[in-house]
């Protein structure tokens, strides 16, 4: 195994499952416990929106990414003050919308574009220097936004309403906190792909809640958790030559089927 | 000064008005009790004193501004629980969110802590610090709540059915620190123990979409019949004959 170090794209691969874990641990744990994976479904989602008008324009497709996250959590924050029931709907509109933007403009776009399936579904094996620069910027944001406003979004996340009562500007406080999910959700396109991002998100901390005494300790097992998955689902991968995306999500899931058990 | 004043307020779920021409002001330091039937617009006016409701008409000041100004010198026990049970944080944690009002850059951390450990012991559940708060029972959980609501160290108290599911015992030493808060503190707590309402509390407000304000702590008949629109019924319930018979004798 140590030969498969000298390979360059597996150090990335590496450095990348690191660093994508720990801003999905992190992130995730407030996913889970604000039980909004939906809504971070549909961030991520709308993201091919974002990649294809980039394709179309010709501009870096994960700028596309990152503006149609943006967008698609600030209206996320708008429809949220809306009842649960049409909430639920209009995520689920946005979530599609983003998703036939994306081919609409792909099939517009003249040229072939023979990565989008990488994008839909991922590729680690495939992460550049210039990809991990970026993701080491992102996740300093993502970890240094929460340490700031750890009990500002505690609060909100456990009791909006309290939070709300005290004087936090809980709005403003839970669009912050879209925001860097869709950060997040960006990271993790080239990881594990738009269609898997939220597994990712979310597996980790379901697993981690069962066990811990805090937020901070649930956010520390799922990173801890979220590198395991992705390691040993970056070996599947190469060795049986599988999609890395699919690989990290399986293993994810038999980690939750085991810890459900386990816990029986 | 007067810690509330209601002006002509007005507030309407979509279309179904809740509360129409309410006036009422509270003294500082008095001790409130609003009673009124189920549906009757209690917990929404609660929630406009608190912030939480904006009403679509009148206005409401705390000492002399509007709410958003004063929310930090509110203590709030909501009357149901608006958290997750599965969520990982500890009776101490839970606590420590009045804090959060303090705007200060830097935070006194040990202060706060000894704040929440201060009211918890006031409440009776210092040594549950550590527990996880899913794991409680119902009425230790409100009276996390009412510790929480505490460690703001509000000017201003109020309380939707803080005692819904607090025991009997736990419920009269309650009521014994309310009492002494109330040297300190306005207090306003909604109830549906007319028994209790009347024996610590200094006025009365009836609400059931008009407010009734009553200067004085007297519970008739026909104050609970105009309230309560003369469900007899429901007002056996909570209401122990005694108190009205009191009453008519004195009339
Ligand atoms: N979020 C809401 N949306 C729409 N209608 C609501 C909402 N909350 C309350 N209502 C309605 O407003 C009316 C007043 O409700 P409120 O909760 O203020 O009553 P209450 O006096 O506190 O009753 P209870 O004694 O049962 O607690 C009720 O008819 C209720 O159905
Ligand atoms: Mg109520």
């Amino acid at each position: 195994m140590p030969e498969l170090f000298t390979y360059n794209f597996m150090v990335n691969a590496l450095i990348a499952s690191f660093l994508a874990s720990i801003a999905a641990g992190v992130i995730g744990s407030y996913v889970v416990v604000k039980r909004i994976v939906f809504i971070s479904g549909g961030i991520s989602h709308s993201t091919y929106g974002g990649i294809g008008l980039g394709y179309l324009l010709g501009f870096n497709p994960i700028l596309g990414a990152v503006g149609a996250a943006l967008v698609t959590a600030g209206i996320v924050a708008k429809i949220s003050r809306k009842k649960k029931q049409s909430e639920d709907m209009l995520i689920g509109i946005v979530w599609a919308l983003g998703m036939a933007l994306g081919i609409f403009f792909i099939n517009l776009s003249e040229g072939y574009a023979p990565d989008l399936m990488s994008y839909l579904f991922g590729n680690i094996l495939l992460v550049s220097n210039v990809d991990l620069v970026l993701m080491f910027i992102l996740n300093i944001i993502v970890i240094g936004t929460v340490i700031i406003y750890y009990n500002k979004f505690q609060a909100v996340t456990f009791d909006e309403e309290f939070a709300k009562s005290v004087g936090l500007n809980t709005d403003r406080i839970y669009l912050l906190l879209l925001i860097l999910i869709a950060i997040t959700t960006v990271m993790l396109i080239k990881v594990v792909g738009i269609v898997l991002v939220i597994a990712l998100i979310s597996i980790p901390p379901a697993i981690a809640i069962n066990y811990s005494k805090s937020l901070k300790q649930m956010m520390l097992i799922s990173v801890i958790l979220g590198l395991l998955f992705t390691i040993f689902g970056l070996f599947i991968s190469y060795y049986l030559n599988l999609t890395s995306g699919a690989s990290i999500i399986f293993i994810s899931v038999v980690g939750y089927l085991f810890s459900y058990f386990l816990k029986k | 000064m007067k810690a509330i004043e209601v002006k002509n307020l007005f507030f309407q779920y979509e279309d179904l008005p809740v509360l129409e021409d309410i006036n009422f002001d509270v003294e500082e330091k008095d001790f409130v009790g609003i009673i009124g039937p189920n549906g009757g617009g209690k917990t929404t006016l609660i929630k406009i004193l608190v912030g939480l409701l904006k009403p679509q008409r009148g206005t409401v000041n705390i000492f002399e501004k509007p709410v958003s100004a004063m929310n930090h010198h509110i203590g709030y026990v909501p009357q149901s629980f608006n958290f997750d049970s599965s969520f990982p944080i500890s009776v101490i944690d839970v606590t420590k969110m009045g804090r959060l009002n303090q705007s200060k850059i830097f935070k006194n951390s040990a202060e706060d802590q000894l704040i929440a450990e201060e009211c918890l012991k006031k409440v009776d559940m210092l040594t549950m610090k550590d527990k996880l708060i899913g794991n409680l029972s119902g009425g230790q959980k409100q009276r996390v709540l009412i510790a929480r609501a505490l460690t703001v160290k509000p000017k201003i108290l109020i309380l939707d059915e803080p005692t819904a599911s607090i025991d009997s015992k736990a419920g009269l030493n309650f009521y014994e620190l309310l009492h002494r808060l109330n040297e300190e503190m306005t207090i306003i707590m909604i109830s549906h123990d007319i028994g209790v309402i009347s024996q610590y509390v200094e006025k009365i407000a009836c609400l059931n979409k008009k407010l009734v304000f009553h200067d004085s702590k007297e519970i008739s008949r026909e104050m609970l019949e105009q309230t309560y629109q003369c469900p007899v019924d429901l007002i056996a319930h909570g209401l122990p004959h005694r108190i009205l018979d009191e009453h008519e004798h004195n009339h």
